[in-house]
């Protein structure tokens, strides 16, 4: 069977700056990958290049067996099948907690209303939001804006979900209640690839860890291996500098 | 000074014209500059080009000489249409562009954001648009709009020139007729007012009623200590 999702030779540049120069990797059902690495370096362009919010000038992408980078391919209903979870939530602002959870199903899958609305309380509930349904994004703190657009991402059931720097704009305080939902959907079996710098995530839930710098794939192990024995000096220095920051202690 | 009762019920009848003029331009407005600032941001770089040809036109050309152009230019063409239609279409095809500049703004300010949220769940451009990027955007444009309203409604006096009775027109048509422009002018200009104040009080309370949080503007005074609201005038200008 082939796996979930496979990503090859990907390059993609923005005028004369390579951003993503040759990056190939593949990801199994179920499977937590963690892509870490210094900003500039493409990790977010490569999230963005699986679902073509940003088209990629070169390589393709598949998601089973339907090629998303093909010309013929339909983009919605592909999108549809892969959660995208922004940096900055991105909920919609003119709708409430619930609202932004059932606007899919609805709209993209034509589910009925009251199925929908049903649906989506599930959702709030599993990100632990149902007694918010009814508030606005500006009613709500970051970390709640981010649970409800994880929940926003559930309703679509999909085969995958992207998570792009979930945690990097909030709150020390409020990383904990987003990184504990994500740990929790890893645990039950989605499939995620995740844009971090959450290492104490990255240790506990990936499958593997994926370092990225100037475009391409430094290296790709488990965690246990890239903390205890990165085969790269680069690797290590990255690290050191992470931990370092982040006074990550634990072994 | 002299008054005649007599006058009001003219007035009243051009009035209603006025406001007739209004609502079908306006409408037009509506629709058109909903479509020319949809085209102006979303669409191909010739719609882009074409509804920007579109708008810089009627935002660079008097409004005058469009109503003349429709009324007195467009017969020599074939094309002959009554006073009133000349007027609402002129009137309309005008307010189109600076509605359309008005929403063009108010979609840009509502954030890339929005629209790859939308986008990334799998909705088609045109259904992200409409459902998610439009619905925020009518918030913001709404009191930009509502002044927009407001001047139609006075600039709509110009349409006396095409024969047309409006308030502007009768008022003329009385003043002349008793040689008492002072009194005749007056009570035009007044009754302008009352239906400008009345509309503005309308708009505020339709901007109120779709205020939503994070949506339009947040901060106004308690309603209690609210009797009127003074017009909005961020910048006039003329045409």
């Amino acid at each position: 069977m082939n796996p979930l999702l496979r990503v090859e030779d990907l390059h993609k540049r923005y005028g004369k700056e390579k951003v993503i120069r040759g990056v190939s990797f593949s990801l199994e059902r179920g499977e937590t990958k963690v892509v870490i690495g210094p900003s500039g370096t493409g990790k977010s362009t490569l999230l963005r290049c699986i679902n073509q919010l940003t088209i990629p000038d070169k390589g393709r992408v598949w998601l089973e067996d339907v090629e998303i980078t093909h010309a013929r391919t339909n983009i919605n209903h592909v999108r549809a099948q892969i959660g995208f979870v922004f940096q900055n939530f991105n909920l919609f602002t003119h709708l409430t907690a619930l609202g932004n959870v059932r606007i899919g199903p609805i709209k993209v899958k034509g589910m009925k209303k009251d199925e929908a609305t049903k649906l989506a309380m599930e959702e709030l509930a599993r990100v632990g939001l149902a007694d918010k349904a009814d508030a606005f994004p500006a009613e709500l703190s970051g970390g709640q804006q981010q649970r409800v657009s994880i929940a926003r991402a559930l309703a679509m059931t999909p085969k995958l979900i992207l998570f792009d720097e979930p945690t990097s704009a909030l709150d020390p305080e409020l990383i904990g209640e987003v990184l504990q939902v994500m740990i929790k959907l890893a645990q039950e079996g989605m499939t995620m690839l995740v844009v971090s710098h959450e290492m104490g995530f990255a240790r506990s839930v990936a499958d593997e860890i994926i370092f990225m710098e100037k475009g391409v794939i430094v290296e790709q192990c488990s965690p246990k291996l890239m903390f205890t024995c990165p085969s790269q000096p680069r690797t290590a220095e990255f690290l050191h500098k992470i931990t370092e920051l982040y006074g990550e202690t634990e072994k | 000074m002299t008054f005649r009762w007599d006058w009001l019920p003219k007035l009243a009848e051009g009035l209603l014209l006025t406001v007739e003029i209004t609502a079908v331009c306006v409408a037009i407005g509506i629709v058109l500059g909903t479509l020319l600032a949809a085209g102006r941001v979303y669409g191909r770089r010739w719609l882009r080009l074409l509804c920007g040809v579109y708008i810089e036109f009627f935002r660079g050309t008097p409004l005058l000489v469009q109503v003349f152009i429709v009324y007195f230019g467009l017969p020599s063409i074939g094309v002959t249409l009554s006073a009133f239609t000349s007027a609402a279409l002129a009137l309309g095809l005008n307010t189109a562009a600076y509605q359309a500049e008005y929403l063009r703004g108010a979609l840009q300010a509502v954030g890339s954001g929005q629209l790859q949220a939308a986008r990334s769940v799998g909705m088609p451009l045109r259904q992200a648009v409409w459902s998610v990027v439009f619905p925020q955007a009518f918030r913001i444009v709404l009191p930009a709009w509502s002044n927009e309203l407001i001047q139609m409604l006075k600039y709509s006096s110009i349409v006396f020139t095409i024969t047309l009775y409006d308030l502007m027109g009768m008022g003329k048509k009385l003043a002349a007729k008793h040689f008492t422009y002072l009194e005749v002018f007056l009570v035009v200009a007044l009754f302008y007012l009352a239906v400008v104040l009345i509309l503005t009080q309308l708009l505020n309370l339709l901007e109120r009623r779709t205020r939503l949080p994070g949506l339009g503007s947040d901060v106004e005074a308690p309603a209690k200590y609210r009797l009127w609201t003074p017009l909005r005038r961020p910048g006039g200008r003329g045409r």
